[in-house]
């Protein structure tokens, strides 16, 4: 299990990373915090002629709360945005879903730009990024652009992200008052990917709900809002009837793929279980 | 018990000398060494369940930057005698020839077929992408059952599929199943998994050719018995080949098997002349350590109306991959599941029939508590039905059946001889621990708000110490007989040799505890050293719960007979009749005062360095070695008995272990806290069979999840607290009076787990009777999905 053999470089500023993309296109790839990248280069699943360490771009890592926006570094960690005070208190969503991410030494080095690159369909960020209406920023060296985390999510490992382009940013506007957010995910171990997951929001004022958005993470080939069973709950409400309609909706929404321990039966199930769980915590 | 004389330490929590080494990180494991001239071997493994080779082309690997060489079977075979392993009491067993590289066909996916040997790992893996091999897939056969229908043959020079088979029956079993008021019937699966150590398999052979000598540092749970197979398979005198283990980072019964790839580096070492290093990865760990448990067994108990278990009958088959391990074989787990099903109770009547099978995937082979989680599993099982169905407590059940503790010596239906078992005294004293009957109330409550709680119970009887019967009379060269030499420095120092071998679990810590009580030194005294064939008295290292009963035995006796020796020389340097004399606390003492005669640094710089001051005829000797075989039982057997609260979650079908118990009687307890973790331990291994571990094999015999994200090995987090009990009963069969511990946890913790989710099912009429039991599974047994 050792990687097969390549060229490294790391970068000492945004230039340098286009420069060097610029010049190697498919063939580099970008090297971030490592916690997907090393496995499958020592199980040689990837063999990339050259790494390209961002890792010590640190202006690229952090949260900054501007203009009702919380922007977030591509390089900041994922214990990081657990630890963000301003992200418990604007986005909490995200301070939920951080503690189903792996394991604490996983999270030290691991980012949420590479998780969003990345793109695994069960992981937890793309499907909060859909949910929060995240924008997505792409560098070049041509230039920046952004992407709407809806659209930036193509398929199965697959995004928006062009061969010369790298991540610098996620920028998520706050909700306004009356939004209540949960996160559930149901996976056999703690940290593990999970069988299926929901995030979602919704604003509710008394009795009724609106704005409501159901993404799930693991039920797809990539984060899926559940379009028409969010709009189902917000013109019915939260009833025993609804929900059961609402169940049977989801599952002409979702198109979950069988993993090694649940056939696609059991993830609708999970999925429709886990739908009952996050409205009844929306609605609390 | 026959405690030494001054038990100052055996019985206490004494902290281990090792693990502060350990800890801070100054353990040497087989790939710490540094070695002038090493090289690295990596395999070119078979990518298909079941092909001949064609054609292997190794001529562009050979070629690449840093290659020494690149070898096939046939090369290879000409540096390592191949193998057969059976035994010969297990009659009938058969398993073709296996070679260290394989010649012309694999037999299983992950089956090594060439060797790349390079400067560096990275460099040797690079070479094996340049590796051409043509293949012609064969047919496999990966389904036991249709291994034991026999329509396709996987080895050409048999006619079927079966290694080994045995049938056993007492005389009236149909009787007793013809007068049965209730007969009940299940069937069990039990998935494949393996016991994943921290430090995979590890080796490194280092030959000699100017003294013809081997040195080889391996992982591995029995220096001697490699010694022994290093020696006749390379061809080497025994007396030239040196075993040596380190720090070995858990083994769990994975690392007391010959493994194929193994043979060959230490053939690579040979052929080469220099020091050749493997190192097992994860992927490799997966594909190639041994698996175990892949059983599917058809159980029938008959019992009474008024709760008398009369009768087991039970049907098992086994698929253990394409060859029987050698050299104690694969027919083994299957024996046990034989020799133990039904074990802790009193019915007399007994049938079962065994097939052990030859398959396209990884081999199997002993695995901690070998057997004794399906045995136990598939007993508690059908026993927890057939309470249900007479609408009897599973307690109570459990009571009536029991062996009682003062029946013994007992010999079991199977056949068993039992020395000295305390069923009844577990039981009563787990049911006090975990509360039982509040537990059931708090049950029946919590049901009515759709929380669904589960108690499962399991009773289990555990093979331990084994003598010669469970391998030498079957002509394997595997010792059941270890040897300790104990001697003393001249600082007034005990250096303990033993042959028993330390995994991580704790074993030298408690030959420093025995050593020092039955010589008389502080703990902080003894030095331990194991692992080293060039060193230690001969032995069989660490399987089958031996290490303290059997080599702590070695210990106590030598120790006993180095305080005599002591003691010889202080009557002679204080002119005092020795049996005025003892030594306590690294002194001679006056035994009628208790005064201190001669400290023991005092009496050692007399004996080794002023001999002249001692009489002419007097000799001291102050190095010590005893051995100790167990004989008389078969194996010193051992039990306990385990309980599991979980709740099931009905909508999503995920357990939560809520808390464990475990009262288990392993005789004398040495140091309380390391068996406590030794159960611990065991129980998460159990668990993890029962909840989450599995070897997935595709139809086509392709291993689905080989890394460590997709096999699931249970976690911290998911892991309930763990309430551990003793009763005490030593065997009389030695001094020390110390049976097993090690595997007494892994044994239980299956059977009451599914007894725990099948009381929780209970209301909804649901039952789950395959491990492991995923969310998947228990939804099935559920209807919802």
């Amino acid at each position: 299990m050792k990687a097969p053999p390549f060229a490294y470089a790391r970068a000492r500023n945004l230039a340098e990373v286009f420069e060097l993309l610029e010049r190697h296109g498919d063939n580099a790839k970008i090297l971030a915090g490592g916690q997907s990248l090393m496995p499958a280069l020592n199980m040689r699943l990837s063999s990339p002629e050259l790494l390209i360490d961002i890792s010590r771009l640190q202006e690229h890592a952090g949260v900054q709360v501007k203009d009702g926006h919380v922007h977030i570094g591509a390089l900041t960690t994922h214990a990081a945005i657990g630890e963000s005070a301003d992200l418990r208190k604007h986005l909490p969503l995200l301070a939920d879903a951080v503690e189903h991410i792996a394991h604490p030494a996983i999270r030290n080095c691991g980012t949420f730009g590479g998780s969003l690159a990345m793109a695994d369909p069960a992981a937890e960020w793309p499907a909060c990024c859909v949910v929060l209406d995240a924008q997505i920023m792409l560098a070049s060296k041509s230039g920046t652009r952004r992407v709407a985390a809806q659209d930036f999510f193509q398929g199965l490992y697959a995004t928006a992200l062009q061969p010369n382009e790298v991540i610098t940013e996620v920028v998520i506007p706050i909700p306004g008052a009356g939004y209540r957010h949960a996160f559930l995910e149901l996976a056999r171990r703690r940290g593990d990917y999970a069988i299926v997951g929901v995030a979602a929001m919704a604003k509710i004022s008394g009795t009724s709900i609106s704005d409501l958005r159901l993404v799930y993470l693991g039920a797809s080939e990539k984060p899926v809002p559940a379009l028409e069973t969010s709009q189902l709950f917000v013109l019915k409400g939260f009833s025993e009837s609804a929900l059961k309609e609402a169940q049977q909706t989801l599952a002409g929404e979702l198109d979950p793929a069988a993993d090694l321990y649940s056939s696609v039966a059991t993830k609708l199930h999970l999925a429709q279980v886990l739908t009952a769980r996050v409205m009844k915590q929306l609605a609390a | 018990m026959n405690a030494p004389a001054f038990a100052n330490y055996v019985g206490q929590s004494i902290p281990r000398a090792n693990a502060r080494r350990l800890l801070q990180g100054r353990g040497t494991y087989t790939d710490d060494l540094r070695v002038a001239r090493l090289v690295h071997v990596v395999f070119f493994r078979s990518p298909h369940a079941h092909a001949r080779i064609v054609k292997l082309d190794l001529a562009q690997a050979r070629a690449m930057p840093g290659v020494i060489a690149a070898i096939d079977g046939v090369t290879l075979a000409k540096f390592c005698k191949p193998w057969v392993a059976v035994l010969g009491h297990l009659k009938g067993i058969k398993s073709p020839t296996q070679h260290a590289i394989a010649i012309d066909r694999a037999c299983w996916q992950g089956e090594a077929v060439a060797a790349i040997v390079a400067q560096t790992r990275a460099q040797a893996e690079d070479a094996l992408e340049k590796i051409e091999c043509e293949w012609q897939p064969l047919p496999a056969v990966t389904d036991m059952e249709a291994s034991l229908a026999g329509t396709q043959v996987i080895h050409p020079e048999f006619s079927d599929n079966i290694c080994f088979s045995r049938e056993l029956a007492t005389d009236g079993v149909d009787a007793a199943f013809a007068k049965a008021d209730l007969v009940v019937e299940e069937t069990y699966d039990f998935g494949r998994h393996t016991g994943v150590t921290l430090e995979g398999r590890a080796l490194l052979a280092d030959y000699n050719a100017a003294e013809n000598t081997l040195t080889v540092h391996q992982s591995t749970q029995a220096p001697h018995m490699m010694q022994d197979i290093f020696s006749r398979h390379l061809d080497i005198p025994e007396g030239n080949v040196r075993v040596i283990a380190r720090d070995v980072g858990g083994s769990f019964g994975i690392k007391v098997h010959v493994y194929a790839d193994e043979m060959a580096t230490a053939a690579l070492a040979v052929m080469l002349r220099r020091p050749v290093k493997f190192i097992a990865d994860r992927l490799e760990s997966f594909l190639t350590d041994i698996h175990a448990r892949e059983h599917k067994i058809k159980l029938r108990m008959a019992c009474t109306k008024a709760g008398e278990i009369l009768a087991f009958d039970l049907d098992d088959l086994t698929g253990i991959g394409p060859y029987s391990v050698y050299p104690r074989t694969s027919g083994i787990e299957g024996n046990q599941v034989v020799n133990l099903t039904g074990g802790p109770y009193k019915h007399q009547q007994y049938r079962a029939k065994l097939n052990v099978v030859f398959t396209n995937k990884n081999l199997t082979c002993q695995y901690r508590a070998v057997g004794h989680p399906i045995a136990v599993a598939i007993t508690e099982a059908i026993v927890d039905l057939a309470a249900n169905k007479l609408g009897l407590d599973p307690a109570e059940f459990r009571k009536r059946n029991l062996v009682p503790d003062d029946a013994y010596p007992y010999t079991s239906a199977p056949g068993m001889k039992m020395e000295k078992l305390s069923h009844q005294q577990c039981m009563d004293k787990l049911l006090i621990l975990m509360n039982y009957s509040v537990l059931r109330t708090e049950q029946i409550e919590l049901r009515k708000r759709g929380v669904y709680r589960g108690i499962g119970i399991a009773a289990m009887i555990e093979v331990t110490n084994p003598s010669p019967a469970f391998y030498g009379v079957g002509g394997a060269r595997i010792s059941s007989q270890d040897g300790a030499t104990l001697r003393l420095e001249p600082t007034g120092m005990v250096t303990c040799l033993v042959s028993v071998t330390e995994q991580g679990q704790g074993t030298e810590a408690i030959f420093a505890q025995i050593a020092a009580d039955a010589v008389g030194v502080s703990v902080d005294r003894v030095r331990v050293i194991t692992g080293d064939t060039g060193i230690t008295p001969y032995g069989g290292g660490t399987w089958a719960s031996r290490g303290a009963g059997i080599g702590g035995e070695a210990v106590l006796q030598s120790g006993k007979v180095l305080r005599a020796n002591i003691l010889d020389v202080a009557g002679v340097i204080l002119q005092a009749s020795r049996e005025m004399l003892d030594v306590r606390d690294n002194h001679v003492i006056d035994v009628r005062t208790g005064n201190v005669k001669l400290s023991l640094t005092e009496l050692g710089r007399i004996a080794y360095f002023r001999p002249d001051t001692l009489p002419l005829d007097f000799q001291s000797e102050l190095m010590v070695t005893r051995h100790y075989t167990p004989r008389g039982y078969g194996f010193a057997f051992t039990n306990g008995i385990q309980a599991s609260l979980i709740e099931v979650d009905i909508d999503t079908g995920f357990v939560k272990l809520l808390k464990h118990w475990c009262v288990e009687d392993c005789g004398t307890v040495i140091n309380p806290q390391l068996v406590d973790e030794q159960i611990r331990g065991g129980i998460v291994q159990g668990i993890g069979g029962a909840m989450t571990e599995h070897c997935l094999y595709s139809g086509d015999g392709q291993l689905q999840n080989g890394t460590l994200a997709d096999y699931l090995v249970p976690m911290a987090a998911e892991m309930p607290d763990m309430i551990i009990d003793h009763v005490i009963t030593p065997t009389k069969t030695s001094e020390l009076g110390a049976k097993g511990a090690g595997e007494a946890g892994t044994a239980g913790a299956p059977g009451a787990i599914m007894n725990a989710i099948n009381d929780a099912l209970l209301p909804f009429n649901a039952r789950v009777t395959a491990q492991p039991f995923t969310p998947e599974r228990i939804l099935g047994a559920l209807g919802k999905i």
